[in-house]
C-alpha cells in the first residue's frame, strides 16, 4: 500500500505539486516511485525553462522503464534538485521528501483540475 | 569449467602469440595506402596469447551462454524460434563466404539473384510492391520506413505533417525511431482490451499527421479487429500507415500488411525468418512499401533486366537517400532465403497457426496461478500480469529469475507498460508439447513456491553461474572495458 499525503495535489500521471506563495514544489508520488522500481536517472530542465500543465518537463529512467514527467501546472522553473544526479534513488527512498523541480506558477487556478489526496488514493487502489 | 570466469587480457603474456598471416598474394604495401595521420604511433595494446589459449577461453565462455539451441527461450516480442541448421551451411558456401562488395556486378551474379529473389518473396508475403533489404535491423528499417513516409509528403510538397501517431502499448522503437526520424510523437490510447481506441485515434488524425505506427497482432498479442477501418481513417486524413514487422510471425502466409491497408512496413529477417539473434546482431530489417513509395526507398537497389542481368542501381533521383553501407547484412539475408525456400509456399502458412496454438497452450494452462488481464484466443504471444495471488508480494522480476533456476530462459517482463506486472510470453511454433508442458509445470512449481515459501523465489536465482545482479549499479556505473575494470579495481 502506497503513502499519500493530504498537504499536496495530485495528477493523474502521478506527479504531486506543493503550493507555497507562487512556487510550486513538483515532485512524483510514492506509488509513481514503487511502480517504476529502482530509479537510475533522472532528466530535469534547466532553471528559467519553462513548463506548461500537461506537458512533459523530463524523464525518470528505473531498471525497469523510462516514463516522462508531466508538469502539474504552467510556470517558470526556478529551481531543480541537484541532489538527484548523483543520488536519483532518493525518490525511492522517500518520493515526496526528495521534490524534482520547482517553479514559479503563472496561474493558481491550474490548481483546480488536479485531485486531492483523498481522489488521488482512490485513482491508486483502482 | 563452467565457473571459468577470465577475461583474455588476463591470460595474455608479453611475447606470447598464436598467429601467422598469409602471405599477401597481392604483393602490395597495405600500410602504405594509409595517410600517416592515421595510422597509430604506439603498439595496439592486445592480448598475447596462444591459439590454444583462445580456443579455450572462448569454448569456455560458450559453455556460459544460453540460447535457443540449449534450452527454451520464450521471450515475448523476440520470436526466439529455433534456427535451422540447413541456414547455416548454406551460407558458409565459399562461393558466398568470399564475395567482396566492391567486385564488379559481373562477377557477383548470384549474390545479386538471391538478394532480388528474396525482396520478390518478401513482397509476395507481405503484400507490397517492393522491398529494400539494406537496413541492419527492425530498428533501421523502421527509421528508414519514416524516412520514405517523410519523403513521400515532402515530395508532395506537403512540409506541415509534422506528428506520427503511435499507440501506448508500441514497442519502445516506435516512438525513438519517429523522434529519430525529426517527427513529434502523438500518443493513442488503448481500450481495456488492449486495441487500438478509434474513438481516441479519430480527434487526432487532422493535415498535420504524417502517418500511424501499428503493428498487428499488437503488443498484447491481440488481433487489431479494426485495422480497416484505422487505414480508411488514416488515409482519409491523408496519412500513410506503417506496420512494425516484429509480430508478423503469426500472419505468414495467411493475412498480409498490405492487404490490411499499410503503406510501408519493415520485417525482422532475424525473428520471423529465422536467422539467430539475440547477441547484438547481425539483424537485418528490410524494409517494403506500395507501388507509389518505391520510387523512395534507399540506394543502392537490385534491379533485374529485361535479358535476366542483375545491376546495382544508385540512379534513383527521388530516393530518400542511402542508409547503408553497399546492401546490407548479406549473410543474414541468405540464411532467411534457405528458410523460405526449405518451407516453401505452402508450408509457411503452418508457422502461424503452431505458434498461435502453443501461445494459447501455455496461456489456458497457466491462467489459474497467473493473472490474465485480456480473456479471449491470442495469436503468437500473450500478457500475464504478474502473479494472480497478490499476497505473496511475489514479483514478476522474482518469478523471472526463478525460472533460470529451473534452466529456462526468462520470459520478457514489465513490457508492455499498460501493466505493472508484465510478463510476455511467445513460445513460437518450433517447440514441441513436450517441451510446452514441462515449461507450464515448472511455472506451476514456482506458484506453488510463491504462496509457500516466498522468499525461496524473492532470492532468485539460487543456483545460476551469478545470482542477482545489482541493476542499479550496472545502470548508473557500468564497467565495460578492461581498462575500466582495472581502474575501478585500483
Amino acid at each position: 500500500m502506497s503513502k499519500v499525503l493530504d498537504d499536496r495535489k495530485y495528477a493523474d500521471s502521478h506527479e504531486w505539486v506543493k503550493l507555497e506563495g507562487d512556487i510550486a514544489t513538483i515532485g512524483i508520488s510514492d506509488y509513481a516511485q514503487h511502480a517504476l522500481g529502482n530509479i537510475v536517472y533522472v532528466d530535469m530542465p534547466e532553471v528559467g525553462d519553462e513548463v506548461s500543465q500537461g506537458e512533459d518537463f523530463g524523464a525518470v529512467e528505473s531498471v525497469k522503464a523510462a516514463s516522462d514527467l508531466i508538469s502539474p501546472v504552467s510556470g517558470e522553473v526556478v529551481e531543480t534538485n541537484e541532489e538527484l544526479v548523483d543520488k536519483p534513488e532518493l525518490i525511492n527512498n522517500d518520493a515526496f521528501g526528495n521534490w524534482i523541480i520547482k517553479v514559479k506558477i503563472t496561474d493558481p487556478s491550474e490548481l483546480d483540475n488536479l485531485m486531492d489526496a483523498e481522489a488521488y488514493k482512490k485513482l491508486c487502489e483502482a | 569449467m563452467v565457473n571459468y570466469n577470465k577475461i583474455i587480457f588476463e591470460l595474455s603474456k608479453p611475447g606470447r602469440q598464436g598467429y601467422s598471416l598469409p602471405k599477401d598474394s597481392f604483393e602490395t604495401d597495405g600500410l602504405k595506402d594509409i595517410p600517416t595521420v592515421l595510422l597509430r604511433e604506439t603498439a595496439a595494446e592486445l592480448p598475447e596469447v596462444s591459439e590454444l589459449d583462445v580456443v579455450r577461453h572462448y569454448t569456455n565462455l560458450s559453455n556460459k551462454n544460453f540460447g535457443v539451441d540449449t534450452g527454451f527461450y520464450p521471450l515475448g516480442s523476440c520470436t526466439m524460434k529455433y534456427n535451422p541448421k540447413i541456414n547455416e551451411e548454406l551460407c558458409v558456401l565459399p562461393e558466398f563466404t568470399s564475395l567482396h562488395p566492391l567486385q564488379d556486378e559481373s562477377s557477383i551474379q548470384g549474390a545479386l539473384e538471391l538478394y532480388w529473389n528474396l525482396q520478390r518473396m518478401l513482397s509476395e508475403i507481405a503484400g507490397l510492391e517492393e522491398f529494400t533489404l539494406n537496413p541492419y535491423a527492425g530498428a533501421h528499417g523502421e527509421l528508414t520506413g519514416l524516412m520514405v513516409m517523410k519523403k513521400y509528403h515532402e515530395s508532395r510538397g506537403d512540409f506541415k505533417r509534422t506528428k506520427v501517431i503511435v499507440p501506448d502499448s508500441a514497442h519502445g522503437t516506435n516512438p525513438a525511431s519517429a523522434m529519430v526520424a525529426g517527427f513529434d510523437v502523438v500518443e493513442v490510447k488503448s481500450k481495456p482490451n488492449g486495441s487500438i481506441d478509434v474513438e481516441d485515434l479519430k480527434p487526432l488524425l487532422d493535415d498535420t499527421v504524417a502517418g500511424i505506427m501499428m503493428t498487428n497482432p499488437n503488443t498484447l498479442g491481440m488481433f487489431e479487429t479494426e485495422i480497416m477501418e484505422i487505414a480508411k481513417l488514416v488515409h482519409e486524413a491523408g496519412g500513410l500507415l506503417y506496420y512494425d514487422g516484429a509480430n508478423l510471425n503469426p500472419l505468414l502466409g495467411k493475412v498480409r500488411p498490405g492487404d490490411m491497408g499499410f503503406d510501408i512496413m519493415h520485417i525482422n529477417l532475424h525473428k520471423t525468418f529465422s536467422t539467430p539473434h539475440g547477441g547484438g546482431g547481425p539483424g537485418s530489417g528490410p524494409v517494403g512499401v506500395t507501388a507509389n513509395l518505391v520510387k523512395h526507398l534507399p540506394n543502392p537497389r537490385v534491379v533485374k533486366d529485361s535479358s535476366g542481368r542483375f545491376h546495382i542501381m544508385n540512379d534513383n533521383e527521388e530516393s530518400l537517400g542511402s542508409i547503408s553501407s553497399f546492401l546490407g547484412n548479406f549473410g543474414v539475408m541468405m540464411r532467411a532465403y534457405a528458410y523460405i525456400l526449405s518451407l516453401g509456399k505452402e508450408n509457411i502458412k503452418e508457422v502461424g497457426p503452431l505458434a498461435t496454438l502453443n501461445a494459447n497452450y501455455i496461456k489456458e494452462s497457466l491462467k489459474d496461478d497467473y493473472l490474465l488481464p485480456i480473456e479471449g484466443v491470442c495469436k503468437h504471444e500473450f500478457v500475464f500480469d504478474g502473479l494472480k495471488d497478490k499476497s505473496t508480494e511475489v514479483t514478476t522480476l522474482n518469478v523471472a529469475k526463478r525460472l533460470l533456476d529451473y534452466g529456462f530462459h526468462a520470459p520478457t517482463i514489465y513490457f508492455p507498460l499498460l501493466f505493472h506486472e508484465s510478463m510476455m510470453i511467445e513460445p513460437t511454433e518450433t517447440e514441441s508439447k513436450d517441451t510446452l508442458d514441462s515449461f507450464i509445470e515448472v511455472m506451476h512449481a514456482i506458484a506453488h513456491e510463491a504462496r509457500e515459501n516466498p522468499d525461496l523465489v524473492k532470492n532468485a536465482p539460487n543456483n545460476t553461474l551469478v545470482r542477482k545482479l545489482d541493476e542499479t549499479t550496472a545502470a548508473k556505473n557500468p564497467v565495460l572495458t578492461y581498462k575500466a575494470l582495472k581502474e575501478s579495481q585500483e
